[in-house]
């Protein structure tokens, strides 16, 4: 049996998420309880909505209290307001902070940022949801009345209540016996998608570039997989030569050697054509560099690949320049001159870690 | 039907014994349901305040994920709830043990012999249990035809004033009868005598019947107009608004549910150190002294003492309630009341004090019946037990940006006990005029007595207001020591110096 109050639960959520009533928004509290996982002190996040009342201000009220300790002595910080405040109990315990899920994470990162939601491709083709009537409700609209179920509930609550009479067996349904089908968005046929992360690994490529790839992917990854169930990812080295490898290796390699954009493109393309057709898949292809081509030629090979076989086939496609040691390139500067006005590629500078989020912005903001 | 064949037989037989029990000991309670819960089932019924079915609203939702995640992380476990009804509910946790049950059992008779017999509770619906039902019903009725976003915002607007209610009401008579309040009028209504004349016959030709009349209907309006409105200061805010303001049919129901809930629980509210005190004491006296069995010693003690631990900044009113409630009965067993003991000065002879007239346990259930929180710490928080119970004030030390311990004088906490009792801690607001400088303008007034109101939440609340007033609002409240007059006019809020 599904709780009643589930329903008031997931509205609270909805409302703590800033999904409805933003009305409420200024009051919630961002109360915690701490508990104990093992050796450590985990914090549980329980946001509160305070509700204003006239009351008094807090501050200037105080309390009575009952045990040890002298007039001037310090009460211990979350003793004063219970349940709300900061959570210090002593150096040397270290709070984690847990039941952030990554689909909650994704929705404050979208909060955050301020990030459409991405419109599948091909909308008119696939079908992403269908309503299905999957539950039954004690209230609902008339029209959607379970005769059958309601029926039955006025028959157990007779029994129960001891008016029912097998000899002459009469229901009569009142009010509260009545139950209403509800429904359910399902997600039919699954979008699929795929992004393909490209990285430059040469020798210009440093550790702190890689960390800012790694950590702008992941936000991205989570992004993603809010929105496409069965999101894959598959990841591209290069230099001089492209090739395929497993995550762990693509965020752990450092080569040295040229860099030769376009062999990355020439694989991913081929990634395309041989498993991921577009009229079934969404494809994100994302790509990192210091943005140090080997040649003007080369560059205008990648524009070339880009604009007759990568952008009519991507839903976007994502360029991130990382800034190393030894200054920043002039590939991004080429493509904006080539297809920056195309729209949907995304080009973005990222200098350093705190332009990650600016970077997130520019990747996904299109909503694409 | 019995109504208790529903639990297990195990339980049925516990239950049946601790019962036994509580009657024994005198202990007066209506007929008291069990219900066996699971877990989910119980954190459901607790953030509904107890009541199996309750109106939708997302507050509910947020205690039960309160109430479930801090089950989860195995931080805290519902033991006991009960609600006051006739018959009364009572749920038990369906995972406790039986010495657990045993305990809640106890306890649960405590608090429905307090709920049945208190004077408190002497006005509080005894079928609320289905009241709420049918708040439930209205509520998602008027959900169903309206909107659920419609109907919750007002929800919420009401909710930011439910504490705006005359918590003494239920007890007092503050308006007089309309008949009598009617004759009063008629007495002191002036009549128009007209000019004066000596001369019988020639009265009809100087004050002709339609001069009369006229002259009679200004006194009339002139009356009316001098007449206040609402007469004398009105602390039921929300009566006063659903008498006054021009709210819609659905609107005026929901108000009302609200009013009528918020007065249900209030006696709760401000009886919750005795009522506590005493449902704990009665469970300790009933499991030690005749429920318990040897085995279960170790886990009784460690439940009882799990729900009688304090901490520095709390107070717990459990443990402050059952210790006076023991110092009561002691000192009425000895005698340590009356004149001759609270003259004597010698500190050996009061110690040593016992007249032996054993009238405690008579005592305490007078008390129960006689008393709220407020006039049980007023009469008997004495000297010595704030000494024994180590109580203290406590605030917050601006200097060191901290809470500190404050006081340990016995006067200082037992003002500050009683200050925190008073109003059930709540501001003293009251409607002075609905018609406000003549412009159907409502004025509140804060009954200022030292602590300044939160003026973040009392601008949000006066926004509150002013949605079911419709005209603008003003609340007079002082800020550090000065009159302050607040106003929302639905765009926007302005604050001025204002003395009363």
């Amino acid at each position: 049996m599904s709780l009643k109050i589930k329903q008031d639960h997931a509205r609270f959520r909805d409302i703590v998420r800033g999904r409805i009533k933003r009305n409420l928004k200024k009051y919630i509290q961002k109360g915690e309880m701490v508990g104990k996982k093992g050796k450590d002190f985990i914090t549980i996040p329980v946001p509160t909505i305070d509700i204003p009342h006239f009351r008094f201000g807090e501050r200037s009220q105080g309390g009575v209290g009952q045990g040890d300790g002298d007039a001037g002595d310090p009460l211990s910080p979350a003793d004063g307001q219970a349940g709300s405040g900061q959570a210090g109990r002593g150096e040397g315990q270290h709070l984690l902070e847990v039941d952030v899920s990554l689909e909650e994470l994704a929705d404050i990162l979208g909060e955050e940022l301020e990030l459409p939601r991405i419109v599948p491709k091909g909308k008119d083709r696939i079908i992403a949801t269908r309503l299905r009537y999957t539950g039954i409700s004690p209230s609902g609209p008339e029209s959607l009345r379970h005769f059958k179920r309601t029926y039955k509930q006025a028959l157990r609550r007779q029994i129960a209540s001891g008016s029912y009479n097998p000899r002459r067996p009469v229901i009569v349904p009142v009010r509260e016996d009545r139950r209403y089908r509800t429904w359910k968005q399902v997600p039919l046929p699954e979008t699929n998608a795929v992004v393909i992360y490209m990285m430059d690994v040469s020798g210009s490529m440093g550790d702190e570039q890689k960390e800012i790839v790694r950590i702008e992917s992941f936000w991205i990854d989570t992004w993603l997989r809010k929105h496409y169930k069965g999101l894959e990812a598959r990841y591209i080295i290069h230099d001089a030569v492209a090739r395929e490898v497993d995550r762990e290796t693509f965020f752990h390699t450092r080569e040295s050697g040229g860099t030769m954009i376009s062999s990355a493109y020439k694989l991913a393309v081929d990634l395309i054509e041989s498993e991921y057709a577009p009229t079934a898949w969404n494809i994100y292809p994302f790509h990192f560099s210091d943005g140090d081509n080997w040649s003007a030629d080369d560059t205008r090979l990648c524009v070339d690949i880009l604009q007759t076989r990568i952008l009519p086939a991507v839903n976007l496609f994502c360029y991130g320049q990382v800034e190393s040691p030894y200054g920043s390139g002039q590939f991004v500067k080429d493509l904006k001159e080539s297809i920056g006005a195309r729209e949907n590629v995304a080009l973005s500078e990222i200098a350093d870690k705190d332009a990650i989020y600016p970077s997130i912005k520019t990747f996904l903001g299109s909503g694409r | 039907m019995d109504k208790h064949t529903q639990l297990p037989a195990r339980l049925y037989d516990i239950r049946k014994r601790v019962e036994g029990f509580a009657r024994e000991y005198g202990l007066d309670f209506f007929d008291t349901i069990f219900e066996v819960l699971g877990f989910d089932e119980i954190n459901m019924v607790a953030a509904y305040g107890g009541f199996p079915n309750r109106y939708p609203h997302w507050r509910f939702g947020m205690e039960y994920e309160r109430l479930s995640k801090g089950y989860e992380y195995g931080l805290s476990k519902i033991y006991e709830m009960v609600i006051n009804n006739d018959p009364s509910y009572a749920y038990l946790l369906e995972s406790n043990m039986d010495v657990d049950q045993k305990l809640v059992m106890a306890h649960v008779f405590g608090h429905v012999d307090f709920f049945k017999n208190n004077f408190m509770f002497r006005h509080t619906n005894r079928k609320m249990m289905d009241a709420m039902a049918n708040h439930a019903t209205r509520v998602r009725r008027y959900q169903d035809k309206l909107g659920v976003e419609m109907v919750e915002d007002f929800i919420d607007r009401t909710l930011s004033l439910e504490n705006l209610i005359d918590y003494q009401s239920p007890y007092v008579k503050r308006r007089p009868d309309r008949a009598a309040a009617d004759a009063e009028a008629e007495d002191a209504r002036q009549v128009a005598k007209g000019f004066e004349t000596e001369r019988e016959y020639m009265r009809t030709y100087i004050n002709p019947p339609a001069f009369l009349e006229a002259q009679q209907r200004r006194l009339d309006e002139e009356a009316a107009r001098k007449k206040k409105f609402p007469e004398r200061p009105e602390r039921d805010v929300l009566l006063f608004l659903l008498e006054n303001a021009p709210l819609e049919r659905w609107e005026h129901d929901v108000l009302s549910i609200i009013r009528e809930e918020a007065y249900y629980f209030a006696p709760q509210g401000q009886t919750k150190i005795m009522n506590e005190g005493w449902a704990t004491y009665w469970h300790s006296k009933i499991m030690t002294e005749k429920a318990l069995d040897a085995s279960e010693i170790i886990d009784y003690a460690d439940h009882h003492s799990g729900t009688l631990a304090t901490h520095p900044g709390q107070l717990n009113p459990y443990k402050l309630g059952v210790e006076l409630w023991r110092d009561v009965e002691d000192r009425w067993n000895k005698g340590r009341f009356g004149k001759e003991y609270d003259d004597c000065d010698s500190f050996e002879e009061r110690r040593r004090w016992d007249k032996k007239l054993g009238l405690g346990r008579q005592k305490i259930f007078e008390v129960r019946k006689h008393c709220n929180d407020v006039t049980f710490i007023d009469e008997f928080l004495s000297l010595e037990f704030c000494l024994d119970q180590k109580l203290f004030t406590f605030g917050y030390n601006e200097k060191h940006q901290r809470w500190e311990i404050m006081e340990r004088e016995f006067k200082k906490v037992k003002e500050k006990l009683l200050h925190m009792l008073t109003n059930f801690g709540q501001p003293l607001i009251a409607v002075e005029d609905g018609n406000f400088e003549n412009r159907g303008e409502l004025y509140l007034v804060h009954k200022h007595d030292g602590v300044d109101l939160k003026l973040d939440y009392a601008r949000d609340t006066l926004r509150n207001v002013q949605s079911l007033w419709r005209r603008p609002v003003n609340l007079h409240s002082k800020v550090e020591g000065r009159g302050m007059l607040f106003r929302y006019d639905g765009k926007e809020h302005t604050d001025r110096r204002a003395e009363l």
